[in-house]
């Protein structure tokens, strides 16, 4: 069987969703990277899910990100899809304004979701509608604030004797 | 008795003449952890019984989670080395190889033939040491301690094959950005020698000892079993993948390193019970001394690191006597590395599944974003339905071939 080449899968999301729906193509070593809309989502996983020749059917990991500087879309969502069957990997990427970081949960086609999402609201405070136990999971329960955000700085803030321009940060 | 304690009590409500006795139908709440010997790690099930039968889980994790995503964001990119070490820590050169593949990646060093060879036989010493640790304590488990000391011993002796390399037992912090940092010495080869000539006899034993006995097979045959849909669903990776029926396997299906000129079988099991996923990594130890073997009877000539100045640290001999290597020296301790912006994703077989490295990398000296794919954190979700139904003691069993290891399910 011939290998299932990035351009296939790009033309495959583009017939099924319009060509607006996915932007923001790119290849990353050899790994295609795609961004969507948050609302086409679930679709399309449903979709790569289902495809009789994509079969993107393992979630390998869901990372979320910060980028304070992006106005309208700070938080977003990074779903590594792996298909086992084609050994292709998959990026695909959406973007939420930090008022409302509303994501769509994928628990209900991926079991393993649950506990990566769980670990994206605990650390950037993305809300995954739908989902059957949002609540913290490697933090404490009574944390007010979610850490991996950029404007959380690592070291105490006052104090000068570690200046970052000297430690080459 | 109080009236409050009386409120409390789970037997208000309860009709004492009953037949059976007061506790019939009478479900109790018991803490299984956070610190518990049978746990092995610091994390807590909450478990509902029924009698001797769980009917419910709930599990609580996060007792030693240490930031290691957030701290890695401020830090030089060789000094997050140290941090992958004590994710899974009873296999950390893969941790550490994986990093390095990682940022090798990011940079585009060429790593010479010698020094991934030399990976690949620390990385498979690394397996070997997580399924020892694994397979020797699941039979401690179930009763067997005998077993456990047959090959424990050569643990000790991987350890100091580590020391060897690197200085360090357990957090080894091995190689560097384009190679290892320092060449096998000649003690390093003895004892790999040794070693490849003692566990075959260790092992035998054990699993002469183990494998066919009646006791353990009762104990863990059909008990704690997944289907292979439910693993592939849960995100399982690794051997406990593998003993449900699905033969992924990353260093045969995205060779790194040179796993491609190895020959080597990916063991795979039927059922997905804990008998199947002891008997996985078994085979797996052996096919861990099959790949050290031919890489040891191959180990190619040449340099054990790369060529790449601006990443990899000069001799010290070298920070004394030359202009360029003293500045170099000094770039790379203080991380005044410019990495190039980027996203790369890498992954290796670590001793439990596919450990992964998301780098995001702004063009600055730390990274932007790293996510640590951790095999543990993901299958160890699927605890609760593995063990709904079986007794306690199943459950102990279970959570022991898992491999759930606390460090790399907290970070």
């Amino acid at each position: 069987m011939e290998k299932l080449n990035n351009q296939q899968i790009i033309e495959a999301l583009q017939k099924t969703f319009g060509e607006d729906a996915v932007y923001g193509i790119g290849e990353s070593h050899g790994i295609l990277q795609v961004t969507t809309h948050v609302d086409n989502i679930v679709p399309m996983m449903h979709f790569l899910y289902a495809d009789p020749i994509l079969k993107f059917q393992f979630l390998t990991d869901l990372a979320g990100i910060h980028f304070p500087e992006a106005k309208g879309q700070e938080l977003g969502v990074v779903y590594h899809l792996h298909s086992l069957e084609n050994n292709v990997r998959l990026w695909i990427k959406a973007y939420a304004p930090i008022e409302a970081p509303n994501f769509p949960t994928l628990t209900g086609l991926y079991a393993s979701a649950n506990w990566m999402e769980r670990e994206a609201f605990d650390f950037y405070g993305i809300i995954f509608e739908g989902h059957p136990n949002l609540i913290r999971i490697l933090n404490v329960d009574d944390m007010d604030y979610h850490p991996m955000r950029k404007e959380y700085p690592l070291e105490d803030a006052t104090r000068h004797d570690k200046i970052d321009e000297m430690f080459g940060r | 008795m109080s009236e409050i304690a009386l409120v409390n009590s789970p037997n208000v409500g309860l009709d004492k003449t009953q037949k059976g006795g007061p506790y019939v139908n009478d479900l109790s709440t018991l803490n299984l952890g956070p610190t518990h010997p049978a746990t092995h790690g610091i994390f807590q099930n909450i478990l509902t019984m029924d009698g001797e039968t769980i009917v419910d889980a709930e599990q609580t994790v996060g007792y030693i989670h240490r930031a290691f995503e957030k701290i890695a964001e401020r830090r030089p990119f060789y000094q997050i080395t140290t941090l992958t070490d004590r994710m899974n820590y009873c296999s950390s050169p893969i941790n550490n190889m994986g990093w390095h593949l990682t940022v090798e990646k990011l940079l585009g060093i060429e790593v010479p033939k010698r020094a991934q060879y030399i990976r690949v036989i620390m990385m498979e010493l690394a397996r070997l040491a997580d399924h020892i640790v694994c397979n020797s304590i699941l039979a401690v488990d179930t009763g067997a301690l005998t077993g456990f000391l047959y090959v424990y011993q050569w643990r000790e002796h991987i350890y100091e094959i580590y020391e060897e390399l690197c200085g360090a037992r357990l957090t080894t912090n091995m190689g560097r950005f384009g190679g290892m940092e320092r060449d096998l010495s000649k003690v390093a080869i003895e004892k790999i020698n040794v070693l490849l000539a003692g566990l075959p006899k260790g092992l035998k034993e054990f699993e002469g000892m183990v494998m066919r006995n009646r006791i353990f097979m009762d104990r863990t045959q059909n008990v704690g079993a997944i289907s292979a849909e439910r693993a592939l669903n849960y995100g399982f990776t690794g051997p406990n993948l593998r003993a449900a029926g699905v033969d992924y396997d990353v260093r045969s299906l995205n060779p790194y390193s040179s796993y491609e000129d190895f020959e080597f079988d990916v063991p795979v099991g039927t059922k997905g019970d804990t008998y199947d996923r002891f008997l996985v990594r078994e085979e797996e130890m052996w096919q861990s001394l099959r790949i050290i073997q031919q890489a040891m009877d191959n180990l190619p000539e040449g340099p054990y690191h790369a060529d790449a100045p601006r990443y990899y640290l000069p001799p010290k001999e070298e920070v004394y006597k030359n202009m360029e290597a003293l500045i170099y020296h000094f770039k790379i301790v203080m991380g005044e590395i410019d990495a190039p912006v980027g996203e790369v994703y890498q992954s290796v077989e670590g001793g439990n599944g596919e450990l992964g490295f998301y780098l995001v990398s702004d063009g600055g000296r730390t990274p932007y974003r790293l996510k640590f794919r951790r095999p543990g954190f993901i299958y160890y979700q699927a605890f609760p339905e593995m063990i709904k139904g079986s007794s306690l003691s199943d459950a102990i069993v279970t959570m022991s071939s898992m491999n759930v290891i606390a460090g790399e399910l907290d970070t």
